[in-house]
């Protein structure tokens, strides 16, 4: 049988296809049902958000970066005012850091709400997605609150935030957390613990930690192939060093370690962990500090370099800027996790079924404008 | 059939040989157009209305709730938007195999509704090989799908094709041979025969006359929902890996007889289901004789209706199963449980002959069983819903 081989055929998927997460395009050169290649075509939602970045001011850049990645505009934000901070020498009031560090787990948790529900579409279970959309929405009415938007909330503003949080808004953020947290159990019952949903997910294209270290993954696709490494942790911001929670590592919980089944689940086990930072922030809320908002007027940081990361739903969210001492970035350089999660699929799909392709494709959860800036 | 027409004929004064055939062809004629009219097209649609209520409920929606109070006929606002629709063949395709799928799908699929009764008298024909008609004509559908799928000049469409083809002539395998074990049993390969070797009680059903017609009946389902293409065996229109699998390339009515086939094959799978497994139309034999044709009428549509919400309540639950997984599911599990299946059930009614005491308390044990497995999921289910702090509502409009 081994020898037996059909004509090949060139499958073009996407950039409109139904699980193309956005605008993506794969090349696929099919036998049947098994994937020989798989070319991942990128720059379909290319619009030189780092070629604005140079144009504008360092504070009108801050729009911007919310659609750099929309579906996690606060982390994206907070990832261009870390970097814009550091180079200015600007301090962060601690309130607005608090308030930082909380819009930013609540975006992780909506961000990977997405991603779990769009996996599970993508496998053909559609009752998950709204599930996972209801809780989202949640999340969506608590920021719209705070800034008045619901997805893309140029909130963080270069030097804190730009509005203080309205009265009651921690005990709306500790309701959700509490509704959610039983929501979680509710959820792993319908899909995670699924024989169907597990045995689609086990076992296939498993990302071996070298591998995820060569191809440059990061975030939890790169803690679903077993290697610990968090940002938030490692390479601590904003206050997260006095924060408590754990780094959720895959362990080849149902096959082998880096599989697309660690990735779902790594991606559900942080939720629970965002919930628990949350919980300590309302805890540890300064709320004996009223005066906090974001004061800077013009920033004008002295000629010299900065890279500043931190840890986006989607990895490593890091922003390389050049200043010449003009109220201007002379360079703006976006770093992505999307972007090298795409080059992976290249590899880890050869031999797979189309089936699994689209799985694949929904486990790295690659966000299209995150991939091309 | 036959006899009402007789009785008909005969109120009318027509004895005469050469023109009561005539009444016969035209009696079936009518009754079948009947069938088809008033029952199948509205339920089709009824059926695409109330599924897409359910999937609403189970996944905290509304649904469609615009076009008449709650939306209760929008499925008749689809048919006409349908209807209205360009009819769109793209130009690089077969014309001739693109138009002709989709009527030989619905053909196929309504084929079928000839020997599927609908009560004791209400039957188009009760022909003496009613499973195995059931089973041949069903067949033409997997034609109609790999037609649709080639003639499309899609890629997508011809691989939404050929994962049909490959799936409803694997599936068929188990769902023939789970059948030929209740065929042994009844002794009768017409449904209505099947059906009359039942009784109206649950421990005579054909389900719980044995392990094996128990085991049968859950092989039976499972391979009906494949060739059904339905979740989670809907592999050949995975719409997140095929976009639309073998429709791909069809819109308006071409679009909307697939569909039309998908909700009446719905029905099929209860309605077999419940003819050879569950007593199909066999009521009480106290109910009163004028009243009886309709009591039959709504105990066999309400069995069927059982299945029918079964495969959606499947439908909205589970994953899609990989395309090996799917042949595995076959060839490795339940192929081989369908044959012990048969050399179980032919064992069995060797061992404890029909009607004698053995058979019918093993009869009421597996009944028994039975309601104790549903008595657990019930409170399972409660259990669940107090964690998550839920409550029930049986209201069907909220």
């Amino acid at each position: 049988m081994a020898t037996m081989r059909t004509e090949e055929m060139t499958l073009n998927m996407g950039p409109h296809h139904p699980s193309t997460h956005g605008v993506l395009r794969f090349i696929l050169k099919t036998d049947g049902e098994i994937v020989h290649e798989c070319i991942p075509d990128v720059g379909y939602l290319h619009r030189s958000i780092e070629k604005i970045g140079e144009l504008m001011t360092y504070q009108g850049f801050v729009p911007y970066t919310d659609r750099v990645d929309y579906v996690a505009s606060m982390n994206s934000n907070l990832a261009y005012c870390l970097a814009v901070e550091k180079l200015a020498g600007i301090e962060v009031p601690r309130r607005a850091d608090f308030l930082r560090v909380m819009v930013c787990e609540l975006n992780r948790i909506s961000s990977h709400l997405i991603a779990v529900g769009a996996l599970a579409m993508d496998v053909g279970a559609v009752t998950p997605f709204p599930y996972a959309l209801r809780e989202r929405e949640r999340i969506n009415d608590i920021l719209e609150a705070i800034c008045g938007a619901r997805l893309t909330y140029n909130y963080i503003w270069i030097g804190g935030v730009s509005f203080d949080a309205p009265d009651g808004w921690l005990e709306r953020v500790r309701g959700f957390i509490d509704a959610y947290e039983k929501v979680i159990p509710e959820f792993n019952r319908l899909i995670t613990g699924n024989k169907i949903f597990v045995e689609r997910m086990r076992n296939v294209a498993i990302i071996s930690p070298e591998m995820a270290i060569n191809y440059s993954l990061v975030g939890p696709n790169l803690r679903a192939s077993g290697v610990d490494w968090d940002l938030r942790r490692d390479e601590p911001y904003s206050i997260y060093p006095e924060l408590e929670f754990k780094v959720i590592v895959g362990h080849g919980e149902r096959g082998t370690v880096g599989d697309c089944y660690d990735r779902f689940v790594v991606r559900v086990r942080e939720m629970e962990e965002s919930c628990k930072i949350l919980r300590q922030c309302i805890e540890k809320f300064p709320h004996d500090q009223p005066d906090f908002r974001a004061k800077v007027k013009s920033v004008k940081p002295p000629a010299g370099d900065v890279y500043v990361r931190s840890e986006a739903p989607r990895g490593e969210h890091g922003y390389y800027l050049v200043s010449d001492g003009t109220t201007k970035a002379a360079r703006v350089k976006i770093r992505t996790g999307s972007f090298s999660a795409m080059a992976v699929i290249e590899e880890v799909a050869v031999g797979t079924m189309i089936a699994d392709v689209v799985a694949i494709i929904a486990s790295l959860d690659v966000v299209a404008p995150e991939i091309d800036r | 059939m036959r006899a009402l027409l007789d009785s008909l004929a005969a109120r009318f004064g027509i004895v005469d040989p050469s023109t009561t055939l005539v009444i016969y062809l035209l009696g079936m004629v009518v009754f079948s157009g009947i069938v088809l009219l008033l029952f199948v097209a509205p339920f089709a649609g009824i059926t695409s209305y109330v599924e897409r209520r359910i999937a609403a409920r189970m996944q905290s929606r509304v649904g469609p709730n615009r076009v008449g109070p709650h939306g209760v006929i929008q499925w008749l606002a689809d048919g006409v938007k349908c209807l209205l629709k360009e009819d769109l063949i793209p130009a690089d395709a077969d014309h001739l195999l693109f138009r002709l799928s989709p009527y030989l799908v619905f053909i196929g699929m309504f084929g079928t509704f000839v020997v599927i009764p609908f009560g004791s008298s209400l039957v188009i024909a009760d022909l003496d090989i009613g499973f195995f008609y059931l089973i041949a004509f069903s067949s033409l559908v997997s034609v109609g799908l790999i037609m649709a799928g080639w003639a499309s000049n899609n890629k997508w469409s011809l691989l939404g094709g050929m994962r049909s083809a490959a799936q409803i002539v694997s599936y068929e395998i188990p769902a023939g041979m789970s059948i030929l074990a209740v065929v042994m049993f009844a002794g009768s390969m017409s449904i209505q025969g099947v059906i009359r070797a039942q009784g109206w009680a649950p421990h005579t059903w054909l389900i719980f006359q044995n392990p094996f017609l128990f085991a049968a009946y859950f092989v039976f389902f499972t391979a009906a929902l494949a060739e059904g293409n339905r979740t989670p065996f809907d592999i050949p229109e995975a719409e997140s890996e095929l976009v639309a699998g073998y429709n791909t390339e069809y819109s308006g009515m071409r679009f909307l007889l697939y569909f039309f086939a998908e909700w009446a094959n719905l029905y099929v799978i209860g309605a077999v289901s419940a003819a050879a497994f569950m007593g199909g139309w066999q009521v009480p034999p106290q109910i009163p004789e004028v009243i009886r044709p309709i009591a039959e009428l709504v105990t066999f549509v309400g069995k069927s209706l059982i299945g029918v919400f079964l495969a959606i309540w499947i439908r909205w639950t589970y994953p899609r199963l990989r395309v090996d997984q799917m042949m595995n599911v076959c060839w490795k599990y339940l192929v081989p449980i369908a044959f012990l299946n048969i050399v179980g059930t032919a064992v069995w009614m060797m061992l404890f002959p029909q009607g004698q005491l053995p058979a019918v308390a093993a009869s009421i044990i597996m009944l028994v069983i039975a309601l104790a497995i549903l008595i657990t999921f019930v409170r399972k289910v409660i259990a669940n819903l107090r964690e998550v702090g839920g409550g029930l509502s049986f209201n069907p409009f909220v």
